[in-house]
């Protein structure tokens, strides 16, 4: 004890005469950093105004010419020719129906892969493979999924089709839907499946019964997101639903939203450019909408644990 | 421990996480319908012994055990023998709660399920039974429907426990039940395991000394992968017949 308290002293009186000479250099450290603070917080403000000023400006547009081109009109009626009344119903329904199969189609084979990843890919080569190919498919450009439809089903069957464009879409769902499943499944703590095991439980069971449920928010959050992502995309449904004027089965050429959109914009008709904007406000609420939910989602199951 | 019927018997166990040896030539054992408890330092071994006796070590790679555990003289780490089963009969509760993601009536159904089929009154009939053993009823049976996750911590616990003895185990094997609540909870926790003792034989890993002299009518200390010391928990707490023992249990170090 005595050792320890008469090494201490001449510390303490060190540091109580460097006071002033210490106290005048930490200003400067000081009012370095103040300014170092002020700088980085004003251009990353900035930053942040330049990109919403773009994105406001782009909202605005939309939602002025999309209100303006709106009407019972356009979920009422078909894609007109040029001069005549028309709607986008035809293309809206075949939007629905090709991103519903789409999902449809993509979401089991997602979530079952992604539970292959997360629970039963620990060993092996298999899984870090999968994942690999996954991120790889995930990042691809949509277009090269809308050729890679168009070489096996377009070319093979002959014809264009909205078959064709709901299996391009399924596979943007899949990827998006792996990567979620599995990181959602990796946030479920291990205590829970180790306690499930510990009753005896077959591991299919701990899967779907515990580990899922737990994560069905998050789950359901990554389809939402998938289903918004689709929604949206024009590439893929370029070479495989082509378009259509009329109304049309799945096995045919058919309308969707973001190709008329594509033709209407670039003709040079007034009335199929206000279509095209209505087409587009369309699509950007339910996107805005879907991300929403998603989000909303999102919260709940961070709330409820 | 003459007379003893044994429940578990530990015969030359080594366990091995890669070429790590965590238990070394482990002999123990367990008598029937007595708590037994297993006391040391962190990273003694008591829990990777304790999860030996339901093999939950299989589900990591890497991990293996050498020896003998006998479960009523039959080998539980035999390959023929069926780890699910094994685990139907031998139960465990964890360090931290682990509802389900279900109602509360389902938690306790969920492990039932798996080999029992009962009706509907019957199956009423086992929730209100191990509600009742884990001294949850009272708390709970007004909101059976609810989750389980709407639970106060002890509670929870309580209700893994409930989980636990719901599919009527022989063994019941409790991991730090008590370290993750307060104590209230853990006051609840310790009289259950008195209650349980009746029926169930209970191996229950303990970091808190007190808890396992006042829980205990065995105790295992166990060091560095070592058992060290085991006998009749009265002895271990007064009369130490090791140097170690006495150092542990008296707070010289651990």
């Amino acid at each position: 004890m005595t050792t320890t308290l008469t090494a201490r002293s001449p510390n303490t009186d060190r540091t109580m005469s460097a006071r002033p000479s210490k106290n005048s250099r930490n200003n400067a450290i000081y009012a370095r950093r103040r300014f170092v603070n002020g700088f980085n917080m004003t251009a990353s403000l900035l930053a942040m105004g330049f990109g919403l000023f773009w994105l406001a400006w782009i909202l605005y547009t939309l939602l002025v010419h999309g209100l303006a081109g709106m009407s019972v009109d356009v979920f009422t009626k078909i894609t007109p020719p040029p001069g005549s009344e028309g709607g986008l119903i035809n293309a809206i329904a075949g939007s629905l129906k090709m991103t519903f199969f789409g999902t449809l189609l993509g979401t089991p084979i997602g979530i079952l892969a992604g539970v292959y990843l997360a629970e039963f890919g620990e060993r092996g080569w298999l899984a870090p493979a999968t994942r690999f190919i996954n991120d790889i498919l995930l990042s691809a450009p949509s277009i090269v999924i809308g050729l890679f439809i168009y070489e096996m089903y377009v070319v093979t069957m002959g014809h264009f089709s909205g078959w064709a464009g709901a299996l391009a879409l399924s596979l943007l769902v899949i990827p998006v839907v792996v990567r979620t499943t599995e990181n959602m499944l990796r946030l479920v703590p291990n205590s829970l499946r180790e306690a499930a095991i510990a009753l005896g439980a077959p591991q299919w069971k701990v899967t779907m019964y515990v580990t899922l449920r737990s994560a069905k928010a998050g789950v359901i959050t990554g389809i939402l997101l998938a289903v918004a992502r689709i929604s949206g995309e024009t590439a893929p449904l370029l070479f495989t639903a082509l378009n259509n004027q009329f109304w049309s089965g799945m096995n045919q050429p058919m309308a969707n939203l973001p190709i008329v959109i594509f033709q209407f914009a670039m003709s040079p008709y007034e009335d199929w450019h206000a279509l095209a904007w209505a087409g587009a406000l369309l699509i950007t609420l339910s996107v805005l909408t879907l991300n929403i939910v998603a989000r909303w989602l999102g919260s709940q199951k961070s709330q409820s644990h | 421990m003459n007379e003893q019927a044994i429940k578990l018997k530990v015969k030359d166990l080594n366990f091995y996480y890669g070429n790590f040896l965590a238990l070394k030539k482990v002999n123990l054992d367990i008598p029937a319908g007595k708590v037994t408890a297993f006391i040391g330092p962190s990273g003694c071994g008591k829990s990777t012994l304790l999860r030996t006796f339901n093999r939950m070590f299989e589900l990591y790679p890497g991990m293996r055990a050498e020896g003998e555990i006998l479960l009523d003289n039959q080998n539980i780490l035999a390959k023929s023998v069926d780890v699910n089963m094994l685990r139907a009969s031998v139960g465990m509760v964890f360090q931290k709660p682990t509802p389900f993601p279900m109602s509360i009536y389902d938690n306790i159904t969920f492990g039932v399920k798996l080999y029992e089929n009962l009706s509907r009154s019957e199956m009423d009939d086992r929730v209100e039974w191990a509600l009742r053993k884990a001294a949850l009823w009272n708390e709970v049976k007004d909101k059976l429907k609810q989750s389980g996750n709407s639970l106060s911590g002890g509670q929870q616990q309580r209700l893994c426990i409930a989980r636990g003895v719901a599919t009527r185990p022989e063994v019941l094997l409790l991991d730090e039940p008590t370290s993750a609540l307060d104590p209230i909870s853990t006051a609840h926790i310790e009289e259950l395991i008195h209650e349980l003792k009746q029926d169930y034989t209970i191996a229950i890993v303990t970091h808190n000394m007190q808890q396992a002299a006042r829980v205990s009518d065995y105790t295992a200390y166990m060091y560095l992968g070592e058992l060290m010391e085991f006998g009749a928990t009265d002895d271990i707490f007064t009369a130490p017949k090791r140097k170690e023992t006495e150092d542990y249990i008296t707070g010289k170090f651990g």
